[in-house]
């Protein structure tokens, strides 16, 4: 069996029996599966493709959002669901939970593919730094628009219908839910990367005018790349809405500077355009910041930044582009010996 | 019948008229040459005819269709293609790579998209990476190799992409002398057995001498002299021009 075949069985079965192991830390592994959820998908459009977003966070907040309304508003008006002057006494049977919940997570992700396709119009006409910095300009906008706006419960947020079993039980729903995203990510960038979209997206990220005078239909590639990527968070947003059990737009639903800049971080520590990259990194990030957490308190930002630093500053290639360079011939690059196809046929014959 | 058709196309930036008034007939099949001093406009008429920047006045044409509104992609995509001056490849790929995104993206459907490459385009790029005598640096990032090997590369990739005519802006350029003749050779074999219309800038003038039978000579933005190799090697305001360079 290929190393990379059993790599993948291996965090397959880790991730299945987890919370049977460690009960106590269900909560804490679903977040890594979102991290590494979220890694993926920035280096779909950074690493791979060269559009360096800093506001891909926008889809897990409008994600978030999107599934909540549809909870909510299925069975009640949501106005008044979120007014803070009427109390409504709303109680959702197992049925309509689960209706709920089901339909949100699919508008959530058809939602955010349909504001990826809209952004694009606009932010495309943007390179280099001028698109980053556009996408964070729509993250932290979305932030404060969605505060603003009453009928969603504007800075007060919105309650999420509230699971109907045991506690435990919604956790140990929410894990497979969250592994089950991580994994069609994972399964999806790995299938895109094989194909024609997927060397189209190198094109552009190495040369985009060369791509165009090729012929390449690089507008295409490009907003559609984000409306994938756009998918994944949305229903990440989906689901950790529903495990936060209150949304709200700053904290919340738009974490700019915590998720939105440690996605970047994650994918760059692991190695950008690289399948296994963001998986590494946003596992090594994880783990550093659990335990920074809990072992250096008050110094954990500290702890984090550093990590960040000496990644940008000594260690640019991440991970994966590191070993790249250190052992070429296991990443393919290597000098035939062979001068010709021909040759190389008679010899083999 | 001639393959691009350009009329009275001029065009500036700010001050400086680039090209003024140019006009010139590209015939098909065949291998028309550009020459001119450094500075004479024939980059700029490329960029113009390929779509690159918008013109100030006159018209292009292209099989008979006006192009001179298009953008690059799609008059890449008609089956016209350029490279660059100062070559450009996808420099993080390796040349295999390189190659297989080359296809041409002509009738490319969504759905085509989403395919793998198959066997036969690898072959196919390995094929002709073996023509430019790149095959055995095929699995090398492409940003690696030497600047005349990119150059090579780069015109490998156009020929996969199967294009009617190719535009190309001084081929042999950074190519060591003892290659050129090579390079001469791969430039005629494109012409004749892939039937590909040829457009070639260039500075060399054995080199052009021994490819084009039609040469049009730029100077200062204007159209200085047309003729046959045999005639332009021989007109004394062609030999002033590139004496009286500076
Ligand atoms: N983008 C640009 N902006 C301003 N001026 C330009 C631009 N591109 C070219 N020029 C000017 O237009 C004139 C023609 O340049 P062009 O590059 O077409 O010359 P060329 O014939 O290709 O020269 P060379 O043989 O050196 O490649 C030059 O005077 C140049 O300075
Ligand atoms: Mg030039």
């Amino acid at each position: 069996m290929k190393k990379e075949t059993m790599l993948q069985l291996g965090i397959l079965i880790f991730g299945v029996i987890a919370p049977m192991l460690i009960p106590s830390l269900s909560f804490q592994i679903s977040i890594l599966w979102l991290m590494i959820l979220f890694a993926l998908t920035w280096d779909m459009m950074g690493g791979q493709m060269g559009y360096n977003s800093l506001g891909n966070i926008a889809f897990f907040g409008f994600g978030m959002y999107i599934c909540a309304g549809v909870q909510v508003g299925l069975y009640y008006d949501l106005a008044e669901y979120t007014s803070p002057f009427t109390t409504i006494n709303a109680t959702f049977t197992p049925d309509q939970y689960y209706t709920g919940l089901f339909l949100g997570i699919i508008a959530a992700a058809v939602g955010c593919v349909f504001i990826a396709l809209i952004l694009s119009t606009f932010l495309f006409g943007l390179r280099g730094p001028y698109f980053a910095i556009g996408t964070l300009g729509v993250a932290l906008a979305a932030g404060e628009l969605i505060g603003a706006w009453e009928y969603i419960g504007a800075g007060s947020g919105i309650s999420i219908p509230v699971h109907p079993g045991e506690a435990g039980e919604k956790t140990q729903l929410f894990y497979y839910l969250t592994l089950f995203a991580m994994i069609g990510t994972f399964l999806f960038v790995k299938w895109l990367y094989g194909t024609r979209w997927g060397l189209a997206m190198n094109a552009i990220r190495d040369d985009e005018e060369k791509a165009e005078a090729m012929g390449i239909h690089t507008y295409r590639y490009k907003s559609m790349t984000w409306a994938f990527s756009a998918f994944f968070l949305g229903i990440s947003g989906a689901l950790f809405g529903n495990m936060t059990g209150f949304i709200e737009p700053l904290e919340v639903a738009f974490p700019t500077v915590t998720f939105g800049i440690f996605m970047v971080a994650m994918a760059l520590l692991g190695g950008k355009g690289t399948l296994w990259g963001p998986v590494l990194g946003a596992t090594l990030f994880h783990v550093v910041k659990e335990v920074t957490w809990t072992y250096l308190l008050g110094w954990q930002w500290v702890a984090l930044g550093l990590l960040i630093v000496l990644n940008v500053v000594f260690f640019q290639e991440g991970i994966m582009g590191w070993m790249a360079r250190k052992w070429p011939e296991r990443f393919g690059l290597s000098v035939d010996s062979h001068m010709s196809r021909s040759k190389q046929s008679e010899e083999a014959s | 019948m001639s393959s691009i058709e350009i009329k009275n196309v001029s065009k500036s930036y700010g001050g400086v008229h680039a090209n003024t008034n140019i006009s010139m007939s590209i015939p098909s099949g065949k291998i028309t040459g550009l020459i001119g001093p450094n500075g004479s406009g024939k980059t700029t008429l490329f960029n113009s005819v390929v779509g690159y920047h918008p013109i100030d006045s006159g018209s292009i044409q292209f099989k008979g269709k006006e192009i001179s509104k298009l953008r690059v992609q799609e008059i890449a995509r008609l089956g016209m293609l350029r490279t660059f001056q100062q070559t450009r490849i996808y420099s993080k790929m390796d040349c295999v790579r390189n190659m297989l995104i080359s296809i041409p993206h002509r009738t490319m459907q969504w759905h085509e998209m989403l395919k793998p490459f198959t066997p036969e385009l690898t072959e196919k790029a390995e094929h002709l990476l073996e023509f430019v005598g790149l095959y055995q640096k095929r699995h090398l990032i492409s940003g690696d190799l030497s600047f005349g090997q990119q150059k090579l590369l780069e015109f490998a990739m156009a020929l996969m992409n199967d294009p009617e005519i190719l535009l190309l802006d001084e081929p042999t350029a950074g190519i060591n002398p003892t290659l050129i003749n090579g390079l001469i050779d791969r430039l005629l074999r494109a012409n004749s057995e892939f039937g590909i219309t040829l457009f070639v800038i260039e500075h060399n003038m054995r080199v052009i001498m021994n490819l084009a039978e039609s040469i049009y000579c730029l100077a200062h933005g204007e159209m200085l002299a047309h003729g046959t190799s045999d005639e332009i090697q021989n007109d004394k305001r062609v030999i002033d021009a590139y004496l009286g360079a500076h």
